[in-house]
């Protein structure tokens, strides 16, 4: 027997049964195609969210008000409001000894207002900045100016619009110079910021700027911060700069050693950690049900194969008659089981793909930066799976079909 | 077969060392030697869940190479069952069966698959051809499973359809074919692998007269040609065309006689060619 018989035999007998052969294919082809497709959009969707982090800085250091758990969500983020971050934290860490790794460093506070414009009225959400805002947060500035360091205290009624906000609130002509009214205070539009396009969390674009004690102060009557965050020089330093954060906080709060802290010190990269461990569980759970198409697909190959076995058995009777040993038999079988699955696998690796690729063309109109991410590894598992998948579920047909006895070939009719 | 056949052209007229007898390049006569087929005391029971179904009871006789027995008997008289066992489609369950002087009793059921593949052909009464299969591939059959891969399959399987006359429809699927065409494929499959003993089950029970005769003068052909054909029937008409009679009832040999007046199948000649 030549290598290339068992081959020849299993595609003859496929060719000589096309509908089954399609049918059984179709089983697994959408077995694979939802593991690709899951898998790539996993992947497609971490990056999302990856580079949104990433836009924001991966070596920003944030400080929370309110103790909090290691792993566990700061206060502030379930809605109790604390208010021990003080300005004068803020200015403490802007002071180059007490942080020697700290760039830049900002205040914030948020609130939203109805604002108006001569074109314009609608409800938006503002946030007080400090004016390293810009640096901490890499904004850029499209038109006019940010706030000059000397506008964080002393009231100045000036506003700085997102790209969205801006075309909004004055859709025909250049913002700048211009006033709005956000609380019946009238601010004047200083400058514009560039689109950075939206976030799963939030949209940036979507936001009007104000100097923080101009918000602390006329908008929204408080005296602390809602967070501060700051920019490490370095992601090797952001270690160093969060426990100095921490003393220098720890310090200045008098809170003795072994007393739990008022505020939290996170990092991005921390946040990055959590985010892309929480994304790899929803990633291979989505993949462990497509997985469970596959395994249909599988037990569809199995059945069919056994359907097969039993046509057949005059075939391998006759087949036996003929010299064909069980061995012969077996990998007749099993070759043709592994090739439903393996052509299924390539087919459903097209169709994953192709989907993938099409989503990959709408949800960018949807206002999200889509990457298209076809992982390597998800072709090759595939491929492999399907593969595999064809030969062990073929495993116990292919035995059946081995032990037929020769006679059959000439008793059933 | 063949080499022996070659023996026979050194001389017009030999006697070869295995004591075949030539004439003109055929051998004519086979010497005092081995049998080709030996059983003795041959039997075979079906063990059903309460049933016990003795098929054969004691059969013995033996067989030279080149004869073309007939193996006749009525429905259910066990001369199927005897045919699978001679060709090693099924163990006996009692007796001995010698095939060329060895035990098959002690062959292993893969080397009874070689033996099938390489000395037994097999003819049978429903064709037995691989459908939406083309007649070439379904005659390429016992090459696939050849443990020795042969040169130029190709040519065997040419000259296989050419001994039945088939050569025209090589390219054809075999559902094409008429009942008769389907037979001499049948039997070119038997021929491929260039046994040395053919077995035809009924070989002309699901064919019209004429198809029939055809395939019977296949049959006499390859006898002629110094190939031992084994047939089994039930027709008289058709086991006449033998050289020899094995009447089989209720599992036992109750007449084994040379057939006296042999019928020579001529007709349908025509369509041969």
């Amino acid at each position: 027997m030549k290598l290339t018989d068992p081959v020849k035999i299993a595609y003859r007998s496929l060719v000589a049964a096309k509908l089954r052969f399609f049918l059984t294919v179709l089983g697994i082809v959408i077995g694979v195609a939802a593991v690709i497709l899951v898998m790539s959009i996993g992947a497609s969707a971490q990056a999302l969210i990856f580079s949104q982090v990433a836009k924001v800085g991966s070596n920003l250091i944030a400080v929370l008000p309110g103790a909090s758990q290691e792993n566990g969500p700061p206060a502030s983020a379930l809605g109790i409001v604390t208010t021990t971050l003080k300005n004068g934290d803020l200015d403490a860490m802007r002071e180059k000894r007490n942080v020697p790794n700290l760039v830049d460093v900002s205040g914030y506070v948020s609130g939203s207002a109805s604002i108006e414009s001569p074109a314009a009225s609608l409800q938006t959400s503002f946030q007080g900045v400090s004016p390293e805002v810009v640096s901490v947060e890499n904004m850029e500035v499209s038109e006019g100016r940010f706030f000059f360091p000397e506008e964080e205290d002393n009231l100045a009624r000036i506003a700085v619009l997102g790209s969205t906000r801006a075309k909004d609130l004055f859709p025909n002509d250049s913002p700048i110079g211009q006033s709005v009214v956000i609380k019946k205070i009238p601010f004047r539009v200083v400058g514009t910021l560039a689109s950075r396009g939206s976030s799963t969390f939030s949209n940036p674009d979507d936001l009007v700027y104000i100097p923080l004690g101009t918000a602390q102060k006329l908008l929204l009557g408080i005296d602390y911060l809602n967070f501060i965050r700051g920019k490490a020089d370095d992601l090797k330093n952001i270690d160093v700069a969060m426990s100095d954060m921490d003393s220098l906080l720890r310090n200045r709060h008098k809170i003795e050693v072994g007393e739990e802290s008022d505020f939290s010190v996170r990092s991005t990269e921390q946040a990055l950690e959590v985010l892309s461990g929480v994304t790899n569980v929803l990633k291979y759970f989505l993949t462990a049900i497509a997985s469970i198409s596959l395994a249909v697909g599988g037990i569809g190959i199995m059945n069919s194969m056994l359907i097969a076995v039993n046509q057949r058995i005059r075939e391998v009777g006759l087949r036996k008659a003929v010299g064909a040993q069980p061995h012969h038999i077996m990998i007749q079988f099993l070759i043709e089981s592994g090739v439903v699955a393996g052509f299924g696998g390539i087919i459903g690796i097209i169709f994953g793909v192709g989907i993938a690729f099409i989503a990959s063309l709408i949800i960018p109109k949807l206002g999200y930066e889509w990457q298209f991410i076809v992982p390597g590894s998800s072709i090759l598992i595939g491929f492999l799976v399907s593969f595999f998948i064809g030969v062990l579920f073929g495993l116990y047909p292919a035995w059946k079909a081995s032990k037929i006895p020769p006679i059959e070939a000439l008793r059933y009719e | 077969m063949s080499g022996r056949q070659a023996d026979c052209f050194i001389s017009n007229v030999s006697r070869k060392r295995d004591g075949s007898v030539c004439y003109n390049g055929v051998i004519i006569g086979l010497g005092n030697v081995m049998p080709l087929i030996t059983v003795k005391d041959l039997r075979k029971t079906y063990e059903g869940e309460d049933v016990k179904t003795t098929v054969l009871q004691g059969v013995t006789f033996s067989m030279e190479k080149g004869e073309f027995v007939a193996i006749m008997g009525p429905s259910g008289s066990g001369k199927s069952t005897l045919m699978h066992i001679l060709g090693l489609l099924e163990r006996p369950t009692g007796g001995e069966y010698r095939l060329d002087g060895n035990d098959v009793a002690e062959l292993s059921d893969n080397e009874l698959a070689r033996l099938r593949n390489k000395r037994i052909g097999f003819v049978f009464q429903a064709f037995n051809l691989l459908p939406k299969t083309t007649v070439e591939e379904n005659v390429e059959l016992p090459l696939l499973y050849d443990s020795d891969p042969m040169e130029r399959n190709g040519k065997r399987i040419a000259e296989a359809l050419e001994a039945v006359g088939m050569t025209h429809r090589a390219k054809y699927f075999s559902n094409q074919l008429s009942g008769g065409e389907k037979q001499r494929v049948a039997i070119a499959r038997a021929l491929v692998n260039d046994p040395d003993i053919v077995f035809a089950d009924e070989p002309t029970g699901n064919l019209d007269s004429k198809s029939g005769l055809q395939v019977m003068r296949i049959l006499q052909r390859l006898n002629d040609a110094g190939r031992t054909i084994i047939l089994v029937t039930h027709e008289t008409s058709t086991a006449e065309h033998a050289k020899r009679i094995l009447r089989v009832v209720d599992g036992k040999i109750v007449s084994d006689d040379p057939v006296l007046t042999r019928k020579i199948a001529k007709d349908g000649e025509e369509s041969l060619k």
